[in-house]
């Protein structure tokens, strides 16, 4: 949520024309839901997400625990609102420093010819990972924090973004109101950032939606993998990977944090469709 | 067309350059000295220094960076520090199961999404079109290894259908390795079908409006030929783009879902030496993977040149 709604300041009516499209509509509730229910946890939670209780261990829902509990007595639905916080803001991190590099390379290589080249190269180069490899092998040079699961995340969404973003400013560097400028002796800087930037926010909100889904779930696939966020923090993928290791006898503990990434991520997709929808006509056409 | 094939090739060895120089670069932003992170606390000095001298990381960084090309141009990769055997033996005895899973999971995903995305697309708003467009929204949601233990417990544990892991025996049969390899190619391939669902939908949303396509029509060609023939031929760009591309982002899938399935494959080869910081394994697969796409990449520009007069490099 936290993701659209910066720039909805800048243009107060892109929520409600959103909120129109019913699918949209639907995806933004459920957002609004889930990072409330992640900001209110400690409030909301019923047990505390650390509370052991050998008596209790491996309970299916019940009314007492209404996600059962894991094999250490604790509470599946605390611990998921818990997760909730730490998958969303790793998430949301995530898009906004690829956002950062994205922006800085794609203006870069979008601006300056003789730049580009270069850039694109390298941005070429970095695509050519797949995300999960990179970012498993960035998160095991760096070490394995939440920090550094950002920092390897943001590097490699970056191109994807400076993608996007060189695209358009291909497009706005030829316009006549960025020659005027020019003209007037408006110093590059002032015109990458007040002519340029501001006109590729909208295909970059449309990518940074779909980021956070991806960033969602490769943050899933490196928590579960034991390469990512410490198993001791509860993120939606630490409990999948706790949850396996008792799938036989207890298989709610890893169905619930599954679905709630599946419900988050679908969500944020329903956002992204109808956000290209409503600023990206040329692009609308439910690729 | 020469000039064109020219201008890729020499594009490609850039971004290859780069690549080997990136990969280079993740292994040395290690924060203090690998050596002494992958031997532990008890430790001596001179361990550490015949490891470092092992990994490559004795010397200036430019005479590392020099040894290091010079041993890829010769296709050292070097020694496994946990297995004992070079790294491209290590890579190459893995090879096959990320192989076989990759190319069924594309098969599966491309079998599902060109009928599913064409007739969405030609029924362009039916119910069909409505639901196949949602299951599609909705598998890209799924995190694969979430779905593949779905698949473990409910094929393998509850129904008794397939083996839950592993890739059979040394020497198993074929039909075994088979065996081991439908459900992860089955949540793979599932999960990657949604992508290509989608972009064959809208490529030939955009072609069947053209007119050629009414011509067809209006010459009392058949419907499915106006449609397969006429129509699909011209959708194809995007499309096989999209397959490359998701040919790609199968092999990232594949580490995850290789650790779920327990199949001795490169990605679970890569997941083990990250856990055991056996940089030299993580080096070479970088290396050997992104190689691989910057080289797909390559034979899919060759193919479109092949396939459209019009392209030019």
């Amino acid at each position: 949520m936290t993701a659209i709604s910066v720039p909805l300041q800048a243009e107060p009516n892109i929520l409600s024309r959103l909120i129109t499209r019913p699918t949209a509509a639907v995806g933004v509730a459920v957002l609004v839901v889930i990072v409330l229910a992640a900001i209110l946890a400690p409030a909301i939670a019923p047990y505390a997400p650390t509370k052991l209780s050998i008596a209790s261990r491996l309970h299916p829902p019940s009314l007492d625990h209404l996600f059962g509990t894991d094999d250490l007595g604790r509470d599946i639905l605390t611990r998921m609102l818990y997760a909730a916080r730490t998958s969303l803001s790793v998430g949301f991190a995530v898009v906004i420093f690829s956002s950062i590099i994205g922006i800085v390379l794609g203006l870069t290589s979008g601006f300056f010819k003789k730049l580009d080249a270069p850039v694109s190269r390298l941005i070429d180069a970095m695509m050519a990972f797949p995300d999960i490899l990179l970012a498993i092998a960035l998160v095991a040079a760096l070490g394995a924090t939440a920090v550094n699961v950002v920092v390897a995340l943001g590097i490699v969404y970056a191109p994807r973004l400076a993608r996007v973003v060189r695209a358009s400013t291909l497009v706005i560097r030829e316009l006549p109101y960025v020659e005027a400028a020019r003209a007037l002796g408006v110093p590059t800087p002032v015109i990458l950032v007040r002519h340029v930037l501001r006109n590729v926010t909208s295909p970059l909100l449309v990518q940074g939606t779909f980021i956070f889904a991806n960033a969602i779930l490769a943050e899933a696939g490196l928590s579960f993998l034991g390469v990512g966020i410490s198993p001791d923090i509860p993120t939606w993928g630490t409990m999948i990977a706790t949850g396996r290791q008792y799938m036989d006898q207890a298989g709610w503990i890893m169905m619930f944090p599954g679905a709630a990434i599946v419900i988050t991520v679908l969500s944020l997709q329903l956002v992204g469709d109808g956000l290209r929808d409503l600023l990206d006509p040329r692009l609308a056409k439910g690729i | 067309m020469l000039r064109s094939i020219l201008n890729r090739l020499l594009g490609m060895m850039v971004v290859m350059t780069l690549v080997v120089t990136i990969v280079f670069v993740i292994v040395r932003v290690t924060p203090g000295d690998p050596a002494a992170v992958m031997l532990g606390p008890e430790a001596t000095a001179a361990d550490i220094a015949a490891l470092r001298s092992k990994l490559g990381l004795d010397g200036s960084i430019l005479e590392q960076f020099g040894r290091y090309v010079f041993d890829i141009a010769q296709g050292d990769f070097g020694q496994s520090i946990f297995l004992g055997e070079p790294v491209t033996t290590a890579l190459a005895q893995r090879a096959e199961p990320t192989f076989f899973l990759t190319v069924f999971a594309l098969m599966i995903a491309t079998l599902i999404a060109l009928p599913v995305g064409i007739l969405s697309a030609y029924k362009r708003g039916s119910i069909f079109d409505q639901a196949a467009t949602t299951i599609a929204m909705f598998a890209a949601s799924v995190p694969s290894f979430w779905l593949g233990l779905l698949f473990i417990q409910f094929f393998a544990v509850k129904l008794g259908w397939f083996d839950t892991s592993g890739y059979g025996g040394p020497g198993a049969s074929f039909a075994d390795r088979l065996d081991h390899l439908v459900l992860p190619a089955l949540a793979l391939g599932l999960v990657s079908s949604a992508l290509i669902t989608r972009f064959t939908r809208a490529s030939m949303l955009d072609v069947l409006n053209d007119d050629y396509v009414r011509t067809a029509r209006s010459k009392g060609m058949s419907e499915w030929r106006v449609v397969l023939k006429h129509a699909f031929k011209n959708a194809l760009i995007p499309i096989i783009t999209v397959i490359g591309l998701t040919a790609a982002l199968l092999i990232s899938g594949a580490v995850v879902t290789e650790t779920v399935f327990g199949l001795p494959g490169v990605g679970s080869l890569v997941v083990s030496a990250v856990l055991r910081r056996d940089y030299p394994v993580i080096q070479g697969a970088l290396l050997v993977i992104a190689g691989l796409y910057v080289l797909v990449n390559f034979a899919i520009d060759m193919l479109y040149l092949a396939v459209d007069p019009r392209v030019r490099y």
